[in-house]
């Protein structure tokens, strides 16, 4: 197993990690020493994955809001290197700037030629600064628009990385018009004559991830959240009190299970155990190969159909009661 | 008209205690007692200084329609608190009780009048619903009216008056932005205005969908249009923000209302154009 060792230790991975810690002290121990101690190392080794498996098999869905924000969570950038054997970053809105927060540009999936959008956080803090946390203005927005113009013209479909704590809250985010930015991307999302998949890999914070969050197929990455608002946002205004985001995540039911319960999400991405940071490039090629099977399926609707196929489902989401 | 230099909100909260439904009402921006009878003549814009009161859906149906042309429907769609959501109160309570005490099912009316002999699919958001929170019901029925105004191709007018998603509805309420943006769509092909109406407040997922996709963009003087609110961005930035931020005129200034109109004007200024847009060359 290619498994990485995390430098970040999160409180539910704490009995896991003081397992693997034992583990190592022993194999120093037995080479130091001479001793032989493989089987108790082979033993404590099954331990340790039993546990890792149960663990993660029962994580709370703050626990997975955790993962999904997991300093060395896989962003966007990093699986478009690992997906693509081509890819070419396009930048700028034409309007105003560009908007480091949002990514987009041309690539080759397999044997697909697609266009990508996704937020992209920062990994140093100077990155994750100039990438102002994954949190786009509507520079980014205008962005990705432009680059589904693009994929319009050319014919080519459309993969979008979701992976926000939200769109950017502040004054020249308003004065540019972060609100109409997002609108009008939804409604061309919803009309765009290509397919369209969206992905979220990690945060799906509200109106800033749903921004390049209308497509044919949503799909989740089984450790990402999604919902309308954050669960510490929610917690302050429902609760008034932002330490209570744990309820407010319970409560909200932002997980990639729930949300297929819902009937929003199409399909959850397994992630490998531990999550996505623990193995980037088999939860890359899992993801690839999730994207190529639902466009290869997507390519064969013409563009009418698609579009009111799209429209249709959306029109569908919601639960309500009628007397 | 200098609204946003309002006195302080706990002041407000006093006042309105103060007068709480008697004859007299005090403007909560220049301060000027005023009679109930003649505010209410005046649709709620304060006759000393303009401030336009926010008022509910039936007020609008009044001012916007001509008298006794007004067809509500789709009024008994009710939320089924899909993610049985609670905080300190249970949201299917919580729901029931603002039902019981309001008389309408949620923070949008919908329905057919005549403005001015037009015939219109209105609809009214109404801020006393939970705030005007945009949940499954809202984006259900706002959904339905814009399928309404597109089959039978009539204009369109969505007045929003909302402090953005609903909370209690998780996911579900998100997609309602998604969902009636994708209704529009439709609606663009019949050739009829969609007029979108702004008043105070329009915020959050409510403006980053309907409200900004209007053909037209209206607001009235001084409502708090914006994505994200101000003590979030104040909260976030760190610094006080700047005089008239997020008020209509700041959102004509850079370029996201075609006009700002004044409440009585309202009526005849979207009669014009209807009948601007229905006119053949
Ligand atoms: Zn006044």
């Amino acid at each position: 197993m290619a498994e990485k060792k995390s430098k970040f230790v999160l409180e539910f991975e704490k009995p896991i990690i003081d397992l693997e810690n034992k583990i190592t002290e022993m194999r120093e121990y037995a080479a130091k020493s001479g001793i032989v101690l493989e089987d108790d190392i082979r033993r404590l080794e099954n331990k340790a994955g039993q546990l890792r498996a149960e663990i993660f098999q029962n994580l709370s869905r703050w626990e997975r809001v955790q993962l999904a924000r997991h300093p060395e969570r896989p962003y966007t950038l990093d699986y478009i290197n690992r997906m693509c054997s081509y890819f070419d970053e396009l930048h700028g809105d034409r309007l105003f700037g560009d908007d480091p927060a949002m990514i987009t540009g041309l690539a080759r999936l397999g044997d697909m030629t697609v266009v990508i959008i996704g937020q992209q956080k920062g990994r140093d803090t100077k990155d994750k600064l100039r990438r102002n946390f994954g949190m786009p203005n509507p520079e980014g927005y205008r962005k990705a628009l432009r680059a589904l113009r693009l994929a319009e013209k050319f014919n080519k479909p459309v993969v979008t990385l979701i992976d926000t704590p939200g769109a950017y809250p502040g004054i020249g985010a308003e004065e540019r018009g972060q609100a109409e930015a997002i609108a009008r991307n939804l409604y061309e999302m919803a009309q765009l004559p290509v397919p369209i998949i969206n992905v979220v890999i990690g945060e799906g914070a509200s109106g800033g991830a749903l921004g390049i969050g209308v497509g044919d197929r949503i799909l989740m990455m089984e450790n990402g959240w999604y919902s309308v608002i954050s669960p510490e946002g929610c917690a302050a205004i429902l609760w008034r009190d932002a330490s209570k985001a744990p309820e407010a995540a319970e409560q909200m039911k932002v997980t990639a299970q729930d949300l297929v319960d819902l009937a929003i999400v199409d399909e959850v991405i397994p992630e490998p155990v531990g999550g996505a940071h623990a193995d980037p490039d088999k939860t890359a090629e899992i993801l690839k190969e999730v994207i190529l099977r639902h466009l290869s399926e997507l390519v064969k609707i013409p563009p009418k159909k698609l579009i009111e196929a799209r429209i249709e489902k959306y029109g569908r989401m919601g639960a309500w009661t009628e007397e | 008209m200098d609204w946003f230099k309002r006195s302080k909100p706990s002041l407000q909260a006093q006042n309105k205690k103060e007068l709480p439904d008697g004859l007299w009402v005090k403007c909560e921006n220049c301060g000027e007692i005023i009679y109930r009878k003649e505010l209410d003549k005046r649709y709620h814009v304060c006759p000393k200084c303009d401030y336009h009161f926010r008022i509910g859906s039936d007020t609008y149906i009044k001012l916007l329609t001509d008298e006794g042309t007004w067809q509500e429907f789709n009024a008994n769609i009710k939320s089924a608190d899909p993610l049985n959501f609670t905080d300190y109160k249970k949201y299917s309570e919580k729901y029931a009780l603002t039902v019981k005490k309001i008389g309408f099912n949620d923070a949008v009316i919908t329905g057919t009048g005549l403005l001015e002999q037009h015939k219109v699919v209105f609809a009214l958001m109404d801020f006393r619903f939970m705030g005007g929170s945009m949940g499954s019901v809202v984006g259900e029925k706002i959904s339905r009216a814009i399928q309404k105004a597109t089959k039978e191709k009539l204009p369109l007018i969505i007045l929003s008056s909302s402090g953005g998603a609903r909370m209690h509805e998780g996911v579900l309420s998100l997609m309602q932005l998604a969902k009636t943006s994708a209704r529009l769509t439709q609606f663009a092909k019949t050739g009829q205005p969609f007029i979108s109406l702004l008043t105070n407040p329009t915020t959050g997922g409510t403006t980053a969908s309907y409200a900004m996709l209007g053909d037209i963009q209206i607001a009235e003087p001084g409502a708090l249009i914006g994505f994200a609110g101000p003590r979030v961005i104040k909260q976030t930035i760190g610094q006080d923000l700047p005089a008239g931020f997020q008020r209509s005129e700041f959102l004509l200034d850079h370029g996201f209302l075609d006009m700002i109109v004044h409440r009585h004007e309202l009526k005849q200024r979207i009669a014009n154009l209807i009948e601007f847009f229905q006119s053949k060359n």
